[in-house]
């Protein structure tokens, strides 16, 4: 049974009160039900990051049954310090699996994951467990299907000009713009990357994507929850967006042609069923094409030329079997 | 580096330069009248997050972004009678209220979003609106001529701020309570509604920079004021509590910051040393902060509450 738990820092510090709002389970679970919490930095439906691993964990909820499962989400979590105060209570309050979505969190994942041996830790993107028997780390191929959609970029683009917003340099962020860039310049294409240093200032990635614009761009891409702000000057100026993390479709239909969207579950399956067998886990997880972790996703209301597709289907088979590659 | 100088790259950096000014420069405008009254109030970001989540959220159901701005005032008005309410009537350390007041704007206005909005969404933003003549300069017609009407308006508070503290007795009255309350007091002004108005008026411009957040980009995001209303307290003492002051300040961190942005994009920067540029907005903030802060001092009662015979 789905129980969703918001911590929400709501108020006052001193003068004012602090309100968070809570409900949780038992500490049992409801009838031995498989206990799940996930634990990340932005809002859980931020069409970005943070909502590729809710909409991971309920398809696993879909898979196994309402009845089976039990999943308890903190979102919003940007300071990492309250990330830890929300894991460690999960963990003392028996949860079976763990999960901290961010690759910020693993500063006190070692810790934490020492003080509670019985429990099932996974954290990502990343690819350290800490050599610890109850941490399981996971990620994504990102760089894959950034490589297709900059194939698809370069061909849809009549300047040649490609504008990437992302916002730091590293995890899968990094990958992904990497891995768009390769793609984008095998098809010819100039790519400019603009690396905004946050992940939520939506009006950098706005003034990135601005510039991008100004500069002669006529497709862009970008990663993290901020670049809604980056899609809204994409639908301004009638330029063409490619997404990733999830599908952003939904946020601008005129412009969006396709997405590359995580399937965490395709990996955290798999973990539960071992967590499930007295396994907890200790070892490296990626989602990529091969395995169906990582799928293009594309926006039906766009009419992507025949050729584009076929273009990505083709690099999709041939990073797949080998015959190409990123370029990571 | 000759791409910078192009005609298109100029217009695009300095039109960006005036964008993201305009946030901080309400702000800051904002904050002075509060800070020059004696009170000085730090939670200008969660007034921002508050007066932009309405902002948001009343132009998504109204798809007016009129509607939409005067949604962002009235919260930034609410705002600022609470903040009147816990720095004048309760006299509460100013410092520590005003985080408690930015905690609750973080909180408020995130769990809103999410209970009430959901999935992020793309607003209507306010239209860009052509300076008639103006607009036709070459060059400077193109980026400060060609702005959103909250830009607009921002720049405008300038002089009328200017005439406001130096030519009005208001302004008067707010000056003296801010130097010598118990003088002010002695000489018939209401220092208790003095503040109250300034602190409204803080609000107010600080639910219109969210506000103007907003309603440029067409879209919401926790925490989507990362900081500025922080710095706009900071370009305060940076614009020497003075209102071209403030807004040179925020030009300054409006200007460095396109500028960084542009080299980005004209890949002028190596992506492997941009997260070292994106500081340089904050640092030369800081720097310019530091030398100008000393030449000049605050009001002398900025952060003292008042109480007759205290």
């Amino acid at each position: 049974m789905r129980k969703p738990r918001g911590w929400r820092l709501l108020g006052l510090i001193g003068a004012l009160a602090l309100v968070a709002g809570a409900c949780g389970g038992d500490d049992d679970g409801e009838g031995g039900a498989f206990r799940i919490a996930v634990v990340a930095p932005s809002a859980s439906n931020d069409l970005a990051f943070s909502q590729s691993i809710v909409d991971a964990v309920n398809a696993i909820e879909d898979e196994m049954g309402a009845d089976a499962i039990e999943i308890a989400i903190t979102d919003a979590t940007f300071v990492v310090e309250d990330a830890a105060a929300a894991m460690r209570g999960y963990a003392d309050e028996g949860y079976d699996l763990v999960i901290g979505h961010g690759s910020q969190y693993g500063s006190f994942l070692p810790e934490l994951a020492e003080d509670f041996p019985d429990t099932a830790f996974a954290w990502g993107t990343a690819s350290d467990t800490f050599g610890l028997d109850n941490v399981s780390a996971y990620t994504a191929a990102a760089d894959e299907g950034a490589y297709v959609q900059g194939i698809m970029a370069a061909m849809l683009s009549t300047s040649k000009k490609i504008g990437v917003v992302g916002p730091i340099d590293v995890g899968d962020a990094s990958l992904y713009v990497q891995g768009f860039v390769n793609g984008a310049e095998s098809g010819g294409a100039e790519v400019a990357v603009a690396f905004t240093g946050d992940f939520a200032n939506t009006t950098l990635a706005a003034e990135a994507a601005n510039a991008h614009v100004a500069n002669g761009a006529d497709v862009m891409t970008g990663t993290a929850q901020m670049v809604v702000g980056a899609v809204g000057v994409a639908e301004q100026q009638d330029v063409l967006w490619f997404g990733t993390q999830s599908n952003q479709t939904s946020l601008a239909d005129s412009v969006v042609v396709a997405s590359q969207v995580y399937k965490w579950e395709v990996v955290l399956s798999g973990l539960v069923d071992k967590i499930k067998g007295g396994d907890l886990g200790g070892e490296s997880l990626e989602i990529n094409l091969a395995n169906g972790g990582l799928v293009i996703e594309y926006n039906d209301a766009f009419d992507l030329p025949a050729d584009v597709r076929q273009a990505a289907d083709d690099a999709v088979a041939a990073l797949i079997d080998g015959s190409m590659d990123t370029g990571l | 580096m000759s791409e910078l100088f192009t005609e298109t790259a100029i217009i695009a950096t300095l039109a960006a330069a005036l964008r993201l000014a305009m946030p901080l420069l309400l702000a800051g405008l904002g904050e002075m009248y509060g800070q020059r009254s004696g009170v000085l109030n730090l939670g200008v970001e969660g007034v921002m997050l508050l007066g932009g989540f309405f902002a948001y959220w009343t132009t998504l159901s109204t798809d007016s972004p009129w509607l939409g701005l005067l949604a962002g005032l009235a919260v930034g008005l609410i705002m600022g009678l609470l903040n009147g309410v816990i720095s004048v009537t309760l006299q509460a350390q100013q410092g520590i209220s005003g985080i408690g007041v930015f905690l609750f704007g973080l909180g408020l206005s995130d769990l809103l979003f999410q209970k009430i909005v959901g999935t992020p969404r793309l607003i209507d933003p306010l239209a860009q609106i052509e300076i008639p003549l103006l607009s036709r300069i070459p060059v400077i017609g193109d980026f400060a001529f060609n702005q959103r009407s909250i830009v607009y308006i921002a720049f405008l508070l300038v002089p009328f701020s200017i005439w406001v503290l130096n030519k009005t007795t208001f302004g008067l009255n707010i000056r003296a309570v801010g130097e010598n309350p118990a003088a002010a007091d002695s000489l018939g002004v209401s220092v208790a509604r003095t503040r109250y108005v300034t602190l409204t008026i803080g609000g107010l411009l600080a639910g219109a920079a969210g506000a103007g957040l907003v309603l440029t980009t067409g879209t919401f995001q926790q925490n989507f004021t990362a900081g500025l209303g922080f710095i706009a307290i900071a370009l305060v003492y940076f614009g020497a509590w003075r209102p071209i002051g403030v807004m040179l300040g925020a030009l300054l961190f409006g200007f460095v910051q396109a500028l960084v942005t542009q080299l980005k994009a004209l890949e002028l920067i190596p992506v492997s040393q941009q997260d070292l540029y994106n500081m340089a907005p904050a640092l030369i903030t800081i720097l310019a902060l530091v030398a100008v802060s000393q030449r000049f001092q605050a009001p002398t009662a900025l952060t003292k509450p008042f109480s007759r015979g205290g």
